[in-house]
C-alpha cells in the first residue's frame, strides 16, 4: 500500500472523527457535559437508515437527520436539563444511564444481529481508475467532513446563536446575566451535535452497513479521547484532536505488520497516555496555560 | 466531640456497611441456588466498588481504568488454578511458566491482589500526575490497552476464547468475607494520615499543597491500594463465575460500577455499599426477568434487552432525584447519635463546623 493511499484514508477518516468530535464539544462547551450517550444518536441514526432503505435516498438522509435532531432534543429534555446544576460526575453517569437504556431499545427493537443499512453502499465504489484506490465514499467522508465543518465554523463565528454559542462556553453566568438564553444555547447545541451524529451514521454505514445496538459507541470513545487530547476547552482544538485520532489510527493500522494489527488499539492508546502526560491541557491548546493548579 | 464519641462514630462508620454485607450475606444462605447466585454477584459487586471508592471517592479524580485491574485479577486468579495437567491441552500457547504452574484458591486471591496493586502502582506513577479530564481519559486508555492486550497475547491467557474450568471455590462465605476485608481496608484507609491527607487534597488541591502534601505520593498510594483491591475483587469473581471472557470484564462493567458508586455517594464508604447492593440486585431481577421469574403471584416475563433500558431508566431517575447520591456522600451514622454531633449550634458569625457540612461530592472533573 502506497503512503498517498494511507494518508488519503486517514485524511478521510480522520474528517469522520471530526464530526464526532465537534458535535461532543459543542455540547461539552455549552453544559460541561461530557455527552457519552452522543453514540446513540450515531446508532439511532444508522438504523434509521436501515428501517427506510426502502424509502428514495433523499427521503431515507432527511429522515435520518430529523430523528437524530429529535433524539438528541429529547435526551437534552428528559435527562440533561433537570441535572443542570448537578455535579459533573453526576451527569457523566447520568449519560451513561441514557446510553444503556437505548441500547437496551435498540436491542428490543432490532435484535443482536443488527439490521443492514445499505442505502448508500454503492457510494462504496472505486471513482478514479488507477493505482490509487479513491472510492467515493472517500470523496464523500472529505466533502462531508469539510462542509459541515466549514458550515459550523461560519455559524458560530458568524451569526447570533453562534456568537450566544461562544459566550455561553466561555462563561455560562456572565453570558446569561447579558441576556442569553440558557435553553436556547443548549438545545442549539444539542440541534448541532444530532445533525453531526446524523452525517456520521450515513458516512459509516456507506462504509460498513451492519449496525449493531453498539453501532454509534465505539466511535464516541475514540472520538471522545481525540477531544480530550487535543483540547477540549476549544471547538478548534478538539475538531483537531478528533481528526487526529482518527488520522492516526487509519495511518498506523496500515503501517503495522499485518500479525501486530490486532494491538493497534494498545499502540493508540499508549500515544494517547504519552501526549496526556505531556501536555495534559491538551495537544492543540495554545502553549503558556500551565496544568499546575493556582491560587 | 468528646473522643469518646469520635471513636462510637468510627466504629459506627465502619459497623453499619459491615452488618448490611453480613446480612446478605446470611439472606443468601436462605434463598433457592439461583438466588443465591444474585446475592454473591451483589457482594462481588460491592467489593469492586468499594475498591473504585478507596481512590475516586477520596482523591476525586474519576478513574475509568480499575476495571482493567479487575480483568488482571480475575484472569491471573483462573488462570493460576486451572489444574497444571489439563492448561497444555486447554490453551497450548502458554508460557511455559504459566502452564506448568497451578496454585490454591486463597494463594490465588493473594496473588490477584498483588498483581492488581502492581500494575496500579506501575500505571500509576506516571498517571497520577494527571488530573481531571485527563486523568479520565488516560486511565479509560490503560483500560483500553489491558482489554487489547489480554484479547489477543495468548502467552498469557485464553486470547479471544473464553477462560473456562476455573475452580468455582467463591460461595456465600468467601464472597462476604472478601467483602467485609476490602470495607475494612477502605475504613483503614479513610482514617489514616495518608487518607486525611487525601481528602485535603481533594477539597482543596493548593491549600494541600501549602500545608506540605505531595498530592502526586497521595494519590499514587490510593490507587494502589485500590488497584490491589480491584485484583482481588477480580479474583472473587472469576472463582465465582467459573469462566470469563475478555468482554466481561470491559467497558460495560467500568460504566455499572461507576454509576453505582455515583448512585450510592461517591465520598463514603456507606454509599459505595449501598449503591453496589442496590443496583446490583436491581440489575440480577430484572435479567431474571427476562428469563421469566415469579413476582409475587404475577409470572413475569420482560423481553430480551427491556432489563437494560429499565436499569438506564432506573439510574437516572435515581440521579434526577439525589443528584449527589442516596447517602449524599455521607458515612453511615445512628439516629441516636445525631442529635449531639449537630449540636451546639454555631455563633451566629462563625463558619460552620467539619461535622456539619456536607462531605463534597463534586468530583474533580
Amino acid at each position: 500500500m502506497s503512503v498517498l493511499q494511507s494518508i488519503l484514508d486517514g485524511v478521510a477518516l480522520g474528517a469522520v472523527y471530526a464530526l464526532v468530535a465537534v458535535g461532543l464539544a459543542l455540547v461539552f462547551g455549552v453544559m460541561r457535559l461530557i455527552n457519552f450517550a452522543h453514540g446513540e444518536l450515531i446508532t439511532a441514526g444508522g438504523y434509521t437508515l436501515a428501517l427506510t432503505a426502502a424509502f428514495p435516498r433523499v427521503a431515507s438522509v432527511t429522515i435520518t437527520v430529523l430523528v437524530c435532531i429529535a433524539v438528541a432534543l429529547l435526551m437534552e429534555r428528559l435527562a440533561f436539563r433537570p441535572l443542570r446544576n448537578a455535579s459533573p460526575t453526576t451527569t457523566l453517569v447520568a449519560t451513561f444511564a441514557v446510553a444503556f437504556a437505548l441500547q437496551g431499545v435498540w436491542l428490543i427493537a432490532f435484535g443482536p444481529e443488527g439490521r443492514t443499512a445499505d442505502v448508500l453502499a454503492s457510494l462504496n465504489r472505486r471513482a478514479i481508475e488507477g493505482d490509487l484506490d479513491v472510492r467515493w465514499i472517500t470523496l464523500a467522508m472529505l466533502g462531508v467532513g469539510g462542509l459541515l465543518l466549514g458550515g459550523t465554523a461560519l455559524l458560530l463565528g458568524r451569526t447570533t446563536i453562534g456568537l450566544q454559542m461562544r459566550a455561553a462556553a466561555a462563561d455560562f453566568r456572565a453570558a446569561r446575566l447579558l441576556g442569553v438564553r440558557a435553553d436556547t444555547v443548549i438545545s442549539f447545541a444539542f440541534v448541532l451535535a444530532g445533525l453531526l451524529a446524523a452525517a456520521v451514521a450515513i458516512l459509516l454505514t456507506a462504509q460498513r452497513p451492519l449496525v449493531t445496538p453498539t453501532f454509534g459507541l465505539e466511535v464516541t470513545i475514540l472520538g471522545l479521547v481525540g477531544v480530550v487530547v487535543g483540547g477540549i476547552d476549544r471547538i478548534g482544538t478538539a475538531t483537531l484532536g478528533g481528526f487526529a485520532i482518527g488520522f492516526l489510527t487509519s495511518v498506523l493500522g496500515d503501517a503495522l505488520p499485518a500479525d501486530e494489527r490486532v494491538f493497534l488499539p494498545s499502540f493508540v492508546f499508549l500515544l494517547v497516555i504519552v501526549v496526556l502526560l505531556l501536555r495534559p491541557t491538551g495537544l492543540f491548546a495554545p502553549p503558556g496555560k500551565s496544568a499546575v493548579e493556582r491560587v | 466531640m468528646t473522643a469518646a464519641r469520635r471513636y462510637a462514630d468510627g466504629a459506627v462508620e465502619l459497623a453499619v456497611p459491615a452488618c448490611l454485607i453480613v446480612l446478605v450475606g446470611v439472606l443468601g444462605g436462605f434463598m433457592a441456588p439461583g438466588t443465591e447466585e444474585d446475592f454473591i454477584t451483589a457482594l462481588v459487586a460491592v467489593t469492586i466498588v468499594i475498591a473504585l471508592h478507596v481512590f475516586v471517592g477520596n482523591s476525586g479524580v474519576l478513574s475509568f481504568g480499575h476495571i482493567s485491574f479487575v480483568a488482571i485479577g480475575a484472569f491471573a486468579a483462573g488462570l493460576m488454578t486451572i489444574p497444571a495437567e489439563i492448561k497444555p491441552t486447554l490453551l497450548p500457547e502458554l508460557f511455559p511458566f504459566l502452564a506448568e504452574n497451578d496454585v490454591g484458591n486463597v494463594p490465588s486471591l493473594v496473588l490477584a491482589a498483588a498483581l492488581g496493586g502492581l500494575f496500579a502502582a506501575l500505571v500509576g506513577v506516571p498517571l497520577m500526575r494527571l488530573s481531571g479530564l485527563a486523568a479520565g481519559i488516560a486511565t479509560l486508555a490503560v483500560l483500553e490497552i489491558t482489554h487489547n492486550v489480554l484479547r489477543f497475547w495468548e502467552k498469557i491467557g485464553p486470547g479471544a476464547k473464553t477462560l473456562s474450568l476455573v475452580p468455582e471455590t467463591t460461595g456465600l462465605f468467601q464472597a462476604t468475607v472478601g467483602a467485609l476485608l476490602a470495607a475494612t481496608a477502605a475504613f483503614l484507609f479513610r482514617r489514616s494520615r495518608p487518607g486525611r491527607k487525601l481528602r485535603a487534597s481533594r477539597e482543596d488541591p493548593p491549600a494541600a499543597q501549602a500545608v506540605g502534601i505531595d498530592i502526586h505520593r497521595q494519590r499514587l498510594l490510593a490507587f494502589s491500594i485500590s488497584g490491589a483491591l480491584a485484583g482481588f475483587a477480580g479474583g472473587l469473581m472469576v472463582h465465582q463465575l467459573g469462566s470469563i471472557t475478555t468482554e466481561q470484564v470491559y467497558l460495560d462493567l467500568t460504566f455499572l460500577t461507576l454509576a453505582m458508586l455515583v448512585i450510592g455517594g461517591a465520598s463514603s464508604l456507606w454509599g459505595a455499599v449501598v449503591g453496589a447492593l442496590l443496583v446490583s440486585f436491581l440489575d440480577s431481577f430484572l435479567l431474571n426477568a427476562e428469563n421469566g421469574t415469579d413476582v409475587l403471584v404475577a409470572e413475569l416475563t420482560l423481553p430480551t434487552g427491556s432489563s437494560t433500558v429499565i436499569l438506564g431508566v432506573l439510574m437516572a431517575l435515581m440521579l434526577l432525584l439525589r443528584p449527589s447520591g442516596i447517602t449524599g456522600g455521607r458515612e453511615a451514622s445512628l439516629p441516636f447519635l445525631r442529635p449531639a454531633r449537630s449540636a451546639p449550634p454555631p455563633p451566629p458569625g462563625t463558619t460552620r463546623t467539619e461535622a456539619e457540612r456536607p462531605e463534597r461530592t463534586v468530583l474533580d472533573v
